[in-house]
C-alpha cells in the first residue's frame, strides 16, 4: 500500500509557529502542546467515501489522514473495531438510539491505543530512534511492547508501581524492559520528560505525542462511516490526558471539511472516575484551566491527576455544549457488569466508568432518548478483572452425574430450566 | 536561605546551558522576578505577556506539585529544590526528519 502524501506539519496551538515535522511536542516559544495539521486541500478529491471502502479493514484506510511518514508500509491491521447498536443497555439506561464503539477487541492489544502507537511507531522508525518508550497507565505500555516486538525496536516503558498485574505481564511477555516507577502516572509522565531531553528514544506520549494523538482520530473516522457516513448527536468518551475526545471531534470536522458527511455538531460528553476528576471538575466549574488531583480510583487507566490536555478538553467540551460527569468506584463496576450482561462486552475499568457516565447522562436528561449517541469503549476487562474480586462467589464442584447436577441446579438457580424439566428427568434418570 | 533551582533541557537554552542554580527567592513570584534579572530568555520563554507563569509550565517544590502547596502564596524553605517543566515537554528543537 502507498504511504500517504498528504502535507502535514507540527503547529503550535497557542502561537500558530509551525515547525516542521520533527520528534518535539511543545511550542520552544510559548511552551503550548503541538498538534499535527493537514493541508486538507491537498486531499480533496482523493480522500473519498470510495477511496475509504476500498482500503484495508483497518485504520490505514484513513491513511491519508494520518501523519504517515513518506515510504512507511503499514503493517498490522490496527482498528477498525465493531461499532454495535446496544439494544439491551438502552432500555436498562432509557436509550432508543444507543451505540458502543468496541475498543475491548481492538488489535493487537486490546485497547484503543494501539491506534495512537502505530501512528507514533511509524513515526520513530521515520526519525530514526531503535529505542522507543512510553509512560503509562498499562495499555499504552501493552500496545508499545507489542508494536516495537513487532518492528523490530527495542522499547523501555515505565509505570507507576501500583499497576494491575495483567497489564505488567502483557508488556513483559513481549520481551520489552519494564521500569516501575515509586508514584503515581503523574510522576511517571514527569520523569519521562525528563528522560526524552536527555536520552535519544523516542517516547510515544512525550517526544512523539503530536503524532501518537492523531492516531486517536481514527475512532471518529470509524464511527462516521460506520454509522453509514453520518454523525451522531453525541459521543461519550472517557477522559485520560483528555486527547482522545477532542481528537474524535477533530476528525468529524475533517469529514465535514471534506465532504464526506454532512455538516452537524457533535455535542460531546467526557467520562471519568470521581476518585481521579480534573477535567469533569473544570467542565461543572466552568474553568479553563485544570486544577491538578491525587487519583485515588481503581481505574487506573484514567487515573491522570494533571492531564496535558485537560485543559483543551474541558474548553471543547463546554463549546459543544456538552458535560462531563464522574463516577465512583462501586458504579463503575457495576458499569463494567451492565455492559457485559446486556451487550456481551467485557470492558475494563474505564469502560465501566463510561457506561456509568452514560447512563447518569440519559437519568439527568442530559441526553436525550432518540439521540443517536455513541459510547466509546476503549479497553478490555480481561486486563483488570481485579476490580471484580469479590463479585461472583466461588461456587463449589459438583459431580459429574445427572442427579448430582440437577439438584444443584434448582437450589442455585432453578429458573435456569422450565416447568416442564420434572417431566424430563422423572423416568429413567432418577 | 536558598533554594536550588531544576530546568530540564529544553528550558535551560535560555541559561546558557546551566540546568541547575541556587537562588534565594523566598516564592515563586519572587523566583520569576529574579529571572527577570539572572536570565532574562528564561523569563520571556515561561512568562506570559501578563508576566504570570505560563499555564503550560509545571512547578514542584521537592516533587510536589506547587499548586497542591497553596501555588504562589507557598513560601519556599532553605534547601528546596525548585523544579520547572513545561507540562507537554520533551523533545529536542533540532531537526531530525
Amino acid at each position: 500500500m502507498a504511504s500517504s502524501c498528504t502535507k502535514y506539519e507540527l503547529c503550535c496551538n497557542e502561537c500558530g509557529k509551525s515547525y516542521g515535522n520533527r520528534p518535539l511536542s511543545a511550542c520552544p516559544d510559548c511552551l503550548a502542546p503541538l498538534e499535527v495539521q493537514y493541508d486538507l486541500e491537498s486531499v480533496r478529491g482523493r480522500f473519498t467515501r470510495e477511496s475509504v471502502t476500498a482500503g484495508p479493514a483497518s485504520i490505514w484506510r484513513y491513511k491519508e489522514l494520518l501523519p504517515i511518514p513518506e515510504g512507511f508500509q503499514p503493517d498490522l491491521p490496527v482498528g477498525f473495531t465493531p461499532l454495535v447498536r446496544a439494544k439491551n443497555l438502552g432500555k436498562r439506561i432509557g436509550a432508543d438510539n444507543l451505540y458502543v464503539k468496541n475498543d475491548a477487541v481492538c488489535f493487537p492489544t486490546l485497547s484503543f491505543k494501539d491506534r495512537v502507537v502505530s501512528v507514533a511507531l511509524a513515526n520513530a522508525q521515520a526519525f530514526g530512534f531503535t529505542t522507543v518508550g512510553c509512560s503509562s497507565t498499562g495499555n499504552l505500555a501493552n500496545s508499545t511492547a507489542a508494536q516495537a516486538a513487532r518492528l523490530g525496536l527495542k522499547a523501555c516503558i515505565l509505570v507507576p508501581a501500583d499497576l494491575e498485574a495483567a497489564k505488567v505481564l502483557n508488556t513483559q511477555v513481549y520481551g520489552a524492559r519494564l521500569v516501575r516507577i515509586d508514584g503515581n502516572y503523574d510522576h511517571v509522565n514527569r520523569l519521562c520528560t525528563l528522560i526524552a531531553d536527555e536520552y535519544n528514544w523516542g517516547f510515544v506520549n512525550v517526544n512523539l505525542r503530536p503524532y501518537y494523538a492523531e492516531g486517536s482520530k481514527t475512532v471518529g473516522y470509524e464511527i462516521a462511516e460506520q454509522l453509514g457516513w453520518r454523525l451522531p448527536d453525541n459521543i461519550v468518551c472517557p477522559m485520560a490526558g483528555g486527547s482522545l475526545i477532542r481528537k474524535i471531534r477533530k476528525a468529524f470536522k475533517d469529514l465535514i471539511a471534506l465532504g464526506l458527511v454532512e455538516p452537524k455538531e457533535v455535542r460531546f460528553f467526557g467520562a471519568q472516575a470521581t476518585g481521579c476528576s480534573p477535567i469533569a471538575h473544570a467542565v461543572k466549574n466552568g474553568l479553563d484551566y485544570i486544577e491538578p488531583q491525587r487519583p485515588n480510583t481503581i481505574a487506573r487507566s484514567l487515573a491522570i491527576g494533571n492531564p496535558a490536555d485537560g485543559p483543551a478538553a474541558a474548553k471543547m467540551i463546554q463549546e459543544t455544549g456538552g458535560w462531563a460527569e464522574d463516577v465512583s468506584d462501586v458504579e463503575l463496576v457495576s458499569g463494567i457488569q451492565e455492559l457485559a450482561e446486556d451487550e456481551g462486552i467485557f470492558t475494563e475499568t474505564a469502560g465501566g466508568v463510561t457506561t456509568a457516565v452514560t447512563a447518569r447522562l440519559y437519568s439527568q436528561g442530559r441526553i436525550g432518548r432518540d439521540d443517536l449517541t455513541v459510547v466509546c469503549i476503549t479497553g478490555n476487562g480481561l486486563k483488570t478483572t481485579d476490580a471484580l474480586e469479590g463479585c461472583f462467589a466461588a461456587e463449589r464442584a459438583v459431580k459429574p452425574k445427572l442427579t448430582a447436577f440437577d439438584e444443584y441446579i434448582r437450589v442455585v438457580d432453578g429458573q435456569l430450566i422450565g416447568a416442564d424439566a420434572d417431566l424430563t428427568l422423572a423416568g429413567g434418570a432418577r | 536561605m536558598s533554594v536550588k533551582v531544576i530546568l530540564p533541557t529544553a528550558l535551560a537554552r535560555h541559561t546558557d546551558g546551566q540546568k541547575s542554580f541556587d537562588s534565594q527567592a523566598g516564592d515563586l513570584p519572587g523566583l520569576l522576578a529574579e529571572f527577570d534579572v539572572k536570565f532574562p530568555a528564561l523569563a520571556k520563554n515561561v512568562k506570559d505577556e501578563n508576566g504570570k507563569l505560563r499555564r503550560f509550565v509545571n512547578v514542584y517544590v521537592n516533587d510536589e506539585d506547587i499548586r497542591f502547596l497553596g501555588g504562589d502564596a507557598h513560601q519556599f524553605e532553605d534547601g528546596d529544590e525548585i523544579m520547572l517543566i513545561p507540562s507537554i515537554a520533551g523533545g529536542s528543537c533540532a531537526d531530525s526528519a
